[in-house]
């Protein structure tokens, strides 16, 4: 930068810094990709890329199982927490004040509130009493406990879109005789369906990547992906779970890049 | 039944909390005070007198020190890469940002197996150092409290950056001008003008990062083990192997209400700043 210019938004030492932390937060993770590719016995020594790990991961009866509950679970969690987020997005925005209304702050705000390690054991507690009651031992409650903490996360997208919406067409439907149940299907669901579709793919990888919560209400022998790679890892780290984990990375990754275009391009 | 779900388990942490402890994990009935004195206290081995529990207290001051520790570092590497990419081009601030967000929405276990593989003993790191010839004998650095801070400082470190980020993006230039054309100094710009207004963003993000390395569990199981532990895995250590259920739902209540007591701080403190504004 030429020395007459004063330029007011320069201090000196922020790019160094900030390109220390962006090689920081980026070399771990590659580093973990580059493992998984490799195809030497160990992580140690590098003998040449190959899927070998990937493919021994697929081959794996016990992986195949984890990736098999991780969707299922993901799915059904992010579609019954989008579901209830969008009608608490509706009654906060829409509708009138109403009794309510504090539940539904208690929920948003649940997972900053109650730190999640307190949240998954009490769980724990409550569900294992069920257990015992019923002899219900399926997915259905890490189901149940995937859906309570995606709601806050399906909501927030949700409720930026409503508010950032036009009132305009709701009334003017309103004003055509559209009934309320009309109005909303036909004019203001096509109108939020972005947001939604955003709030859904956060929901999905929030659950996808659960692991405390998963692990402490999993019924015995039950496994998702997170849980299986921690079983994995108190053995000990072989490539397998780098690979492993590179895919998990990749589902992440891309879910997030599909729900932030998403978003820019409607905007 | 989604409202049930979030609070009513803490309900019954409270109620387990004044239970006495079942020989073999569990409570059983009857209205008892051990759980909570468990928190702070331990009975004496030989005179059954009351004693500071000086492993828990340490293990809770070790989890308060790392939180701020972890706070402290995301914030020195989080508030001038906040600056960075808020001083870039408009266009190129959604890259930038987009680099950032990335790793806040990837797995927090995948993200801590990663780091890991950094400085565990057979990691780069030591792999680097031995095919140098600096050392011959790998260094232990996973299990120590470095490790924790390094994993969480890590983890948490996007949280800070975006409250920030979004601070600085609404700062306008022309104050700094201004400033700078009454002949303030780099060191008095940043101080009564720029640091005032990037403010609300810190606390922001401060808080966003004390929160969850205070409860952190995985982050602190990978990297500490069992020699550095923290709040989380001593409740979970209480609820398993310690069988100790009354005393893990009493370090249980407290932790929640450390983080409510700070959460209530920062909602009166917000409150007050937007009445100053207005």
């Amino acid at each position: 930068m030429a020395k007459h210019r004063f330029e007011v938004s320069f201090f000196p030492g922020v790019t160094i810094i900030a390109m220390t932390t962006f090689l920081a937060l980026y070399i771990p993770v590659l580093i973990l990709v580059i493992n998984a590719f490799n195809g030497g016995e160990t992580a140690s020594s590098w003998e040449g890329a190959s899927l070998r790990w990937f493919t021994a991961a697929f081959e794996n009866e016990a992986f195949r199982r984890a990736a098999y509950n991780s969707l299922l679970v993901a799915s059904i969690a992010a579609i019954l927490s989008t579901t209830f987020a969008t009608m608490a997005a509706m009654a906060v925005t829409r509708g009138r004040p109403f009794k309510g209304q504090g539940g539904i702050f208690v929920i948003i705000n649940q997972p900053l509130l109650v730190p999640e390690i307190v949240f998954a054991i009490a769980l724990m507690i409550v569900l294992s009493q069920i257990k015992q009651a019923t002899g219900y031992q399926g997915l259905g409650y890490i189901i149940a406990a995937h859906t309570t903490f995606c709601i806050p996360f399906a909501f927030l997208p949700i409720r930026a879109r409503l508010s950032g919406m036009d009132l305009t067409l709701e009334t003017a439907a309103m004003d055509l005789y559209a009934s309320r149940f009309y109005t909303f299907r036909r004019v203001t669901l096509p109108l939020l369906a972005p947001g939604i579709l955003a709030g859904f793919m956060l929901a999905f990888v929030v659950s996808l990547d659960n692991v405390v919560v998963s692990s402490l209400v999993k019924s015995p022998g039950q496994e998702t992906l997170p849980t299986y790679l921690m079983s994995e890892l108190r053995r000990n780290l072989t490539s397998e779970i780098y690979a492993i984990s590179a895919l998990l990375l990749f589902a992440s990754i891309s879910v997030v890049a599909a729900s932030g275009l998403l978003t820019r391009t409607r905007n | 039944m989604i409202v049930l779900l979030s609070i009513l388990p803490l309900f019954i942490m409270v109620a387990y909390s004044f239970m006495t402890a079942g020989q073999y994990g569990g409570v059983t009935s009857g209205f008892s005070l051990d759980g909570w004195i468990a928190v702070f206290f331990e009975r004496d081995f030989f005179d059954d007198s009351l004693i500071p529990a000086t492993a828990h207290l340490t293990i809770l001051g070790r989890s308060v020190g790392l939180a701020f520790a972890t706070t402290l570092l995301t914030a020195l590497f989080g508030i001038p890469t906040a600056w960075f990419i808020a001083t870039r081009h408009p266009s190129a601030r959604a890259f930038w940002m987009f680099l950032i967000t990335v790793p806040f929405w990837t797995n927090l276990l995948v993200r801590t197996i990663a780091i890991q593989e950094v400085i565990r003993a057979d990691g780069t790191i030591n792999r680097a150092l031995m095919g140098l010839g600096l050392i011959d004998e790998p260094l232990q650095m996973m299990f120590t409290n470095g490790a924790v801070l390094l994993g969480m400082t890590y983890v948490f470190l996007p949280l800070m950056v975006l409250p920030v980020y979004s601070a600085i993006e609404r700062f306008d230039f022309r104050l700094a001008e201004a400033a700078y054309d009454l002949y303030a100094s780099r060191f008095h710009c940043l101080r009564k003008v720029v640091l005032p207004l990037m403010w609300p963003g810190i606390v922001a993000g401060s808080i966003l990062v004390f929160i969850p390395a205070l409860g952190a569990y995985v982050t602190p199981r990978l990297m500490g083990g069992g020699r550095a532990m923290m709040w989380g895995n001593l409740i979970d250590l209480q609820f398993g192997q310690g069988r100790n259920w009354p005393l893990g739902a009493a370090l249980s209540i407290t932790l929640t209400l450390v983080v409510l007591v700070a959460l209530v701080w920062y909602a009166r403190r917000d409150a007050r700043g937007e009445r100053a504004d207005g």
